[in-house]
C-alpha cells in the first residue's frame, strides 16, 4: 500500500503493471505506478504534444 | 525468442499484448522508454538478447528515436523507424500518399498565415487546419470562414511552438458521421470499425463509438497499397468516404491502439500482430 501524493488517500497497486494508470478513490487524482515492491505512484504525466498513436 | 516491448505507460493494449505473450509462453521484457540511455557509439550488448523489439511508445518522438538507433545497432524493430517517421508526419504521409498514387484529400501546405489564408480560400470553407505531428485529433480545427482562419491562425503563431507554424491544410470531407478505421498487419486488412459521432472529429479517443465495418476488396485492396506505400508492416489507417470519389485515405497510425476494436470486429487484434511479429522473426532466424 502506498498514499496518493494528491490527498494522502491509500492507494493499492495490487493486479496493476509498473507504468499503468490508476485512479485515487478518493480525489480521483490520476495517478501512475512508479514501483510495486515497496509499491510507489506519482501524479501521471499531463498528456504530452507527441503523444498519440 | 525473447521479445521486448517497449513503452512510456501501461494502456489496455499493452496489457493486452502482454496477455498474448504469456498465452503463448513467449519471453519479454517491458522497457519503459523513459529510463533509457543510449551511448550511440557503444551499442548495448542487453538489446541483442532480443528477437525484436516492439515500439508501443506513448511519445512518438521517443519511439521513433529508439527505432532509429536500434535500426542502427541491427536490431530488429516493429513498425521500422523509416515506417513509423513517414506514419508520425502528416506531411510525409501525404507525399507517400501521393507518390503512390492513392486517392487522399486535397491538401496545401504554408508556413505565412497571410499565405495559408490564400490557400484556404482556394480550396474554398470550410477546409481542416492540422499540425503535421500529433495525435487523436489534438488541434485539429475545422474553419468554416475567414474570421475563424484568421483567429486560428493568430493562436497558432503567437502561443504554438515551431511546429504549429506549418500549415497543413486539408479540403473538409462532407463525410457521413463517421470514418473508417483499418487494420493493416503484413500483406492483409485483418478488420475495420466504423469510428460514428455526431462532432465532425470522429477519433474514438474523443468519444467516437465503434461498430464493426465489413472489409470489402476494395477496402482490403486500398489499405493494403496504403500500407505498402509507407513501407509495411502493423498499421491503422484511416479512410474517409468521399460521395463522389469514394474512399479517401486520410492518416496512417503506426502505433496503433485497438482496445475499441476488438469486440465489434471479433478480431483479437493483439494475436495477429504478435503473430506478425514472431512469423517475421522466425523468418529472420532462418536467414
Amino acid at each position: 500500500m502506498t498514499h496518493c501524493p494528491e490527498c494522502e488517500a491509500e492507494i493499492t497497486v495490487r493486479d496493476l503493471l509498473v507504468g499503468e494508470i490508476t485512479y485515487c478513490p478518493d480525489c480521483n487524482a490520476e495517478l501512475e505506478v512508479l514501483r510495486l515492491e515497496p509499491p510507489s505512484v506519482a501524479l501521471a504525466p499531463q498528456i504530452e504534444e507527441d503523444w498519440g498513436e | 525468442m525473447r521479445l521486448a516491448i517497449l513503452t512510456s505507460r501501461i494502456r489496455v493494449e499493452e496489457k493486452l499484448l502482454i496477455d498474448a505473450l504469456r498465452q503463448r509462453a513467449i519471453a519479454f521484457d517491458i522497457v519503459d522508454d523513459g529510463e533509457l540511455l543510449f551511448d550511440l557509439s557503444n551499442p548495448d550488448e542487453r538489446w541483442r538478447e532480443y528477437d525484436a523489439v516492439l515500439c508501443r511508445s506513448l511519445s512518438q518522438s521517443r519511439g521513433l528515436a529508439v527505432l532509429n538507433i536500434l535500426e542502427h545497432w541491427g536490431i530488429h524493430v516493429y513498425n521500422p523507424a523509416a515506417v513509423t517517421a513517414l506514419c508520425n508526419d502528416k506531411l510525409l504521409t501525404t507525399l507517400a500518399l501521393l507518390r503512390a498514387g492513392i486517392p487522399t484529400p486535397h491538401t496545401l501546405l504554408a508556413f505565412d498565415s497571410q499565405v495559408a489564408i490564400r490557400g484556404m480560400e482556394m480550396l474554398s470553407y470550410p477546409v481542416v487546419l492540422k499540425p503535421t505531428t500529433g495525435s487523436w485529433g489534438r488541434l485539429v480545427a475545422r474553419i468554416n470562414d475567414r474570421d475563424a482562419a484568421e483567429a486560428v491562425l493568430e493562436h497558432r503563431e503567437t502561443l504554438g511552438s515551431y511546429q504549429q507554424h506549418i500549415h497543413y491544410i486539408q479540403e473538409h470531407i462532407a463525410k457521413p458521421q463517421r470514418d473508417i478505421r483499418a487494420f493493416v498487419v503484413g500483406e492483409r486488412t485483418i478488420c475495420a470499425i466504423y469510428r460514428t459521432s455526431e462532432h465532425w472529429v470522429t477519433n474514438t479517443a474523443r468519444g467516437a463509438v465503434a461498430s464493426n465495418c465489413p472489409v470489402t476488396p476494395e477496402l482490403d485492396s486500398l489499405c493494403v497499397r496504403t500500407a505498402q506505400a509507407v513501407g509495411g508492416g502493423i498499421l491503422a489507417i484511416d479512410v474517409l468516404e468521399d460521395a463522389q470519389r469514394g474512399l479517401l485515405v486520410n492518416e496512417i497510425n503506426a502505433t496503433m491502439e485497438f482496445r475499441n476494436s476488438i469486440a465489434p470486429t471479433g478480431v483479437d487484434i493483439p494475436s495477429v500482430m504478435l503473430d506478425y511479429v514472431l512469423s517475421a522473426m522466425k523468418e529472420e532466424a532462418v536467414r
